[in-house]
């Protein structure tokens, strides 16, 4: 086994706010191996951008507390000097975002961009820079690449920013590529040209990705392991098959319950989580944080369960014994029954 | 009608569009042109089913929705609900119809007004109605809180003190308080998390059934559709492109748009292979600038020389399916 990539040690991210401790991040963590896709989901405010976000040390708020560690190449990000950690931001690390139109300045064109970031990071003319410009749109599938490197953003549709914001991401060939919801904002039409781009460049140019979605068939399209995560804890990771076929936590069953089902069946019902998602600012934490939407939940899920590997290669935090999960898993889905 | 249905095959129609366009005019830098919005689009729906509206952004969906409880007037066309047409009415006569039609907004944050309290909210309709004494109508609005899941401590809050979900849960139940036969839903799931749609999905079923609404769920996600409809529309460019039972639409497409569409899922799947995928080139054409013959024809696989040229009709294929193509799928070839 290789050394992983990033290796991301009991990352803790707090904000102070004028209510009381905001808990965003709750000790995660996890390794990236090179060349390896990793998806992070969790629904909204499950910390999955924040845990991100702090990787690259994005977040700028002085308010905000950041404890733990993250190695990348064996180096912790977060104590670096500023101007080493520049040398990796966008050259060894690169980030897309979620909304392309957002991502980009309005006033620069497309080709800028990317020149601008080649430029930030090598010595090359500008010639050069905005020749490799043409080469990465072409790659990143816009056509007419020589004349669309001189349009400006809101000449792109969604999808093309999107592509756009893709080469620029790539522009330094980066050995750990964050996708941060890359395709929520775009038409499944448009996801599905993404998608199928990501995985051809991943597989050509051999970043690693990791993956931020809170869509379970988008992982399930792309990623090689999958790491759930709800109110800023993980709370079960496994490789791809073994999550998507045995889910082990009660919040993935209850995660892929609420989805129509895609295998042409239709549901009377879906097997809805109840209750709404724990908030940040909760400050009961030493107990599962899924409890008290849990259908399963005892005294026992006091205090917090610990990330267990049942398997090799598949953890979760549950407290119910690993035997009876196929059994509570079926109870769990049973509202979902198929139309008559 | 279909097998998938449960409404009664020979239900009354509730609402009809007939042949219902929106264009609307724009001046760009080659003078003033129409944006086709919706292009001629003539269904009905029955009594107690639910029909749902798919497509990309920019189809005309959402115009066509708004279009069918005249929130927006359409261009030519005519909308009849109950069989009285409602597009060329008197706004007095309009609003007196009013209560038999309402409508479920996409956005829960946008739709409801931030400095009125829930109870308000869902009592003002009935107000405009004058649906009773100010006793009644609280009554009322309590009960329609209950129905979609709040306690009487929620009736004094403000929208802000409300999540994502609840807001649209409270949408809902505004849209019921004058108890409507039919209700236009548009997009009431996109802007939520997973979980949380799942719950209003629920809802939804539930309440079809206690108070047998027939409803119009207008959506940009197949299998969302799929789940809650009986019928399915496929829209493209302002056309309905396919019209079909929901089960023989999602298990087999006949329009080469459906078809590319539904395979654009993200499938969870516990293959090891990932499966072949039929992508589709290039974006939604300019709805200024419609392609020639057949719309869909520049991004069409198996577009050949006449869908360039003659634009096909929706026309019921042998299996009772609508389908707008020269070439439509065959049945069981997915």
């Amino acid at each position: 086994m290789s050394e992983p990539l990033l290796e991301v040690r009991n990352l803790r991210v707090s904000f102070r706010t004028r209510t009381g401790t905001v808990t965003a991040v709750d000790g995660i963590s996890f390794t990236v191996d090179p060349g390896e896709v990793v998806g992070l989901v969790g629904e909204s405010g499950s910390g999955k951008s924040v845990s991100m976000l702090t990787v690259l040390r994005l977040i700028d708020n002085p308010n905000c507390v950041i404890e733990g560690e993250v190695l990348f190449k064996g180096n912790d990000l977060l104590t670096m000097s500023d101007a080493d950690l520049r040398s990796i931001r966008g050259r060894e690390i690169a980030m897309i975002f979620q909304d392309p139109m957002t991502a980009l300045t309005p006033v620069y064109t497309a080709g800028w961009h990317i020149s601008e970031q080649i430029r930030a990071h090598e010595k090359v003319s500008k010639k050069a820079a905005n020749d490799r410009a043409i080469q990465l749109l072409t790659s990143v599938g816009i056509p007419n690449a020589e004349s669309r490197v001189n349009s400006y953003p809101h000449e792109f549709s969604g999808g093309m920013r999107q592509r756009v914001v893709i080469a620029m991401a790539l522009s330094c060939n980066p050995s750990l590529l964050i996708a941060d919801e890359p395709t929520t904002a775009l038409d499944v039409t448009i996801q599905a040209q993404i998608l199928e781009l990501l995985r051809d460049l991943q597989s050509e140019f051999g970043a690693s990705i990791v993956l931020i979605t809170h869509d379970m068939g988008v992982v399930s399209q792309m990623a090689n392991r999958v790491m759930v995560m709800y109110g800023g804890r993980l709370v079960e990771a496994g490789s791809r098959l073994d999550v998507m076929r045995e889910p082990a936590h009660p919040y993935t069953w209850g995660l892929m319950g609420s989805i129509p089902p895609t295998d042409g069946t239709r549901a009377v019902r879906l097997a809805a989580i109840p209750g709404a998602p724990i908030s940040p600012s909760d400050s009961d934490r030493d107990r599962c944080l899924f409890a008290p939407r849990c259908t399963f939940a005892t005294d026992s899920c006091r205090p917090q369960p610990g990330l267990i590997e049942h398997r090799p290669g598949h953890s979760d935090a549950c407290i119910i014994p690993f035997g009876e999960r196929a059994q509570r898993r079926t109870e769990a889905l049973a509202p979902m029954r198929a139309r008559t | 009608m279909t097998a998938s249905s449960p409404a009664e095959p020979n239900a009354p129609i509730l609402l009809e569009a007939r042949d219902v366009v929106k264009h609307f005019p724009i001046r760009t830098a080659q003078g003033r042109q129409q944006v086709r919005a919706v292009d001629g689009v003539s269904l009905k729906v029955r009594t107690g089913e639910t029909l749902g509206l798919v497509g990309e952004s920019g189809c005309g969906k959402s115009t066509f929705g708004r279009c069918l409880v005249k929130l927006i007037d359409p261009t030519s066309g005519s909308v009849l609900f109950d069989g009285e047409d409602i597009t060329h009415m008197s706004r007095r006569e309009l609003r007196s119809r009013r209560t038999g039609f309402q409508m479920i907004f996409q956005d829960p944050y946008a739709s409801l007004n931030p400095r009125r309290r829930a109870a308000a909210t869902v009592e003002e309709p009935m107000r405009t109605h004058g649906m009773g004494t100010d006793q009644e109508i609280r009554a009322r609005a309590i009960h329609l809180l209950q129905t979609v899941g709040f306690d009487e401590s929620y009736a004094n809050r403000y929208p802000h003190e409300f999540s994502g979900g609840q807001r649209q849960r409270l949408g809902i139940a505004r849209a019921l308080a004058l108890s409507p036969r039919l209700l236009i839903a548009d997009e009431p799931v996109s802007a939520l998390d997973v979980s949380i749609q799942a719950q209003v999905l629920n809802l939804l079923a539930d309440l079809q059934e206690e108070q047998k609404l027939t409803y119009v769920f207008i959506a940009h996600d197949l299998a969302v559709v799929h789940h809650i409809a009986d019928r399915i529309g496929v829209m493209y460019l302002g056309e309905l492109v396919e019209l079909g039972g929901s089960t023989e639409v999602y298990n087999n497409p006949r329009h080469p748009y459906t078809e590319a569409l539904l395979s654009a899922i993200p499938v969870i799947d516990t293959d090891t292979e990932v499966r072949e995928r039929i992508v589709l080139t290039g974006d939604l054409p300019n709805p200024i600038d419609k392609p020639s013959g057949c719309a869909f024809s520049p991004r069409c696989r198996y577009a050949q020389d006449i869908c360039r040229v003659e634009k096909p009709l929706l026309q019921i294929q042998l299996d009772g399916r609508e389908v707008a193509c020269h070439f439509p799928v065959a049945t069981g070839a997915k």
